[in-house]
């Protein structure tokens, strides 16, 4: 990059530099989405017409099998329905506790909030190694282990941590015009932060929603050991136990991962739209 | 302000609002931690009674050449995950919002950073299958390139021999991490009033000189929680190394918290994997803390 790049572009040179940029551009975001395409090349093909062709020729017919076959070996509907299960009681759960805790810390200004902001800034930290053995032990002990509820339990106390990190110095500038509306009303505490904490920051709420349900839909670690019980497993789990097994071909394995990677896409593409919503209403007020 | 609370019933009111996550907490985060250090002193299966046997543990972890193997495969995987991403991104941040965005359209750049983040959604495993096919030694994408491409004397087991296994994972991690700066960087661009970019042009100022004096300078705070965010997922990194390569060959993938699980469900020694686990948790709240005093430190200086 030289100082050529800034001049206007009414100047010659500016159509040559920007073909270039662009150009540069386009060639390597191109190859960071390979892996896309040649999973979505390979995900329709027959084995026989893979082992012809190759991983990069065009499949000379759209071929459903290896998808419906992957389907019905892992029961994929089963698992997606668990890991939406999980995913959004989690995600429900972690922002009711998120927004318990903020209030009383942001809003409350509770003594010792800054200590209790360091613990939750220090529980998001901890890597899940250090909590699992202990808590893999008691699960037992309790008769959680293998449910989807302890993974539910588990999940919503490491996501309301960040969450309550994050809301707590949202609350902290909550308008106190607000409060003292809500208080002059002779509104209790629960009554304020029902009728308007919670609405006022809904946008950020919803983003934080989104983030804990993508977040738990992802998660590997503490599925792949609370739960043991193929009808229990979450897609990212089904689909690393498949891959574990030697004898899956090839395009299974492609079809396999475009099913892993079509919900992720799904969730990025409405994620972008509360994201944006989140942040512009943010603006407003 | 206080006098408004006081009329509202007082603080201690909001002290019940706490008692749901606090109990939460303790039973998952408090109990669970504090157990795991008086594991990690202790000789355990997991069956049975744990024996006490003091610091044995972390004696034997000094003298253990994976646990070391791992300290070091991890310096290549922060490489790969914090300082490789966060240049690049700082590069690519730069060109898309300061020429693609002013030059050819907002929508432009807004498609390349989309295009760019997209690996970051993708579940672990997901990214661990579809690499691992790419990577295969016989029935991968990436040697069969090679060799149409008559380079196939460049192909190589590329997950499964220990010369090249750190580092197939490392341009993984690249992969993956890449988009995280990027979108940071950019929002953090925005905040950079175009004023200062008007002066800096008055002064004849190129494009190398406004990025590097206003803009990194500007974007510091994004540029601070990149590098403390991602330095400690690297830390954490498991998932990818389970689904590619399990920590092998040998120990030449070896990561501290796959050590730790392996011990745990594999090998039965609770014990030695408590206290892994402990060591690898101290070092992450010592390294966020020795961050978080430069950043403070760094925010007096210029205020």
């Amino acid at each position: 990059m030289t100082s050529s790049e800034t001049v206007k572009p009414a100047k010659p040179g500016g159509l040559a530099t920007k073909t270039l940029v662009l150009t540069g551009l386009t060639i390597f975001t191109g190859l960071v989405l390979a892996p896309f395409l040649v999973v979505l090349l390979n995900a329709f093909k027959s084995s026989e017409d893979y082992s012809q062709g190759g991983p990069l020729s065009l499949p000379s017919a759209i071929y459903f099998q290896g998808m419906i076959d992957f389907w019905n070996r892992v029961e994929f509907g089963e698992k997606l329905w668990n890991s939406f299960l999980i995913s959004a009681s989690v995600a429900v759960l972690a922002v009711i506790i998120s927004v318990l805790n903020a209030y009383a810390i942001g809003i409350g200004r509770l003594r010792g909030r800054t200590a209790f902001l360091m613990f939750f800034l220090l529980a998001n930290l901890l890597p899940q190694e250090a909590l699992v053995y202990p808590l893999y032990y008691l699960s037992k002990q309790f008769d959680l282990y293998n449910t989807r509820l302890v993974v539910i339990i588990i999940l919503t106390a490491i996501q309301a941590a960040f969450g309550t990190y994050l809301l707590s110095s949202v609350f902290r500038d909550f308008p106190p015009s607000l409060l003292e509306a809500a208080a002059l009303d002779g509104a209790g505490k629960l009554r304020t932060l029902i009728r308007v904490v919670v609405p006022t920051s809904w946008p950020t709420l919803s983003v934080l929603f989104t983030f804990f349900f993508i977040w738990t839909w992802n998660e590997f670690f503490l599925p792949l050991i609370f739960l043991i019980d193929n009808d229990l497993q979450t897609v990212p789990l089904a689909l690393a136990v498949l891959q574990g097994q030697r004898e899956v071909d090839i395009t299974t394995t492609a079809a396999s991962a475009l099913l892993g990677i079509v919900p992720a896409v799904l969730f990025f593409l409405i994620f972008q739209r509360t994201l944006t919503r989140g942040v512009m209403s943010g603006a407003v007020k | 302000m206080a006098n408004t609370r006081s009329r509202q019933g007082g603080k201690s009111g909001y002290l019940l609002f706490l008692l749901p996550g606090v109990l939460l907490f303790t039973a998952v985060i408090v109990i669970p931690l504090l157990m795991n250090i008086g594991i990690s002193f202790t000789r355990w299966q997991g069956i049975g009674n744990p024996q006490w046997i003091g610091l044995e543990n972390y004696d034997r972890l000094i003298h253990d050449a994976n646990f070391w193997a791992s300290f070091r495969n991890i310096i290549y995987i922060i490489v790969a995950m914090v300082i490789i991403p966060t240049l690049i991104g700082l590069f690519l941040a730069a060109v898309l919002f300061d020429y693609v965005g002013k030059k050819i359209g907002p929508g432009a750049a807004s498609a390349f950073r989309s295009g760019l983040y997209l690996p970051q959604v993708l579940p672990v495993a997901v990214t661990g299958i579809v690499w691992g096919w790419l990577l295969n030694s016989s029935t991968g994408v990436f040697n069969s390139i090679l060799e149409k491409i008559g380079l196939g004397f460049l192909a190589q087991n590329w997950l499964g021999d220990p010369k090249w296994a750190l580092w197939s994972v490392m341009f993984v991690m690249v992969w993956v991490q890449l988009g995280y700066p990027v979108v940071m960087f950019m929002s953090g661009l925005q905040r950079v009033d175009p004023e200062l970019y008007e002066a800096a042009d008055l002064d004849g100022a190129g494009w190398w000189q406004k990025f590097t004096r206003i803009a990194i300078h500007l974007i510091k705070p994004e540029i601070y929680v990149v590098l403390v965010t991602t330095t400690i997922s690297a830390l954490k990194i498991f998932g990818q190394i389970f689904v590619l390569t399990r920590g092998g060959p040998g120990n030449s993938t070896l990561v501290p918290s796959y050590f730790a699980w392996q011990n745990f469900f594999e090998k039965f020694n609770a014990g030695y994997g408590a206290a892994i686990s402990t060591v690898l948790t101290l070092i992450i709240i010592v390294l966020t803390y020795v961050f978080l005093r430069i950043q403070t430190a760094d925010e007096r200086r210029e205020a």
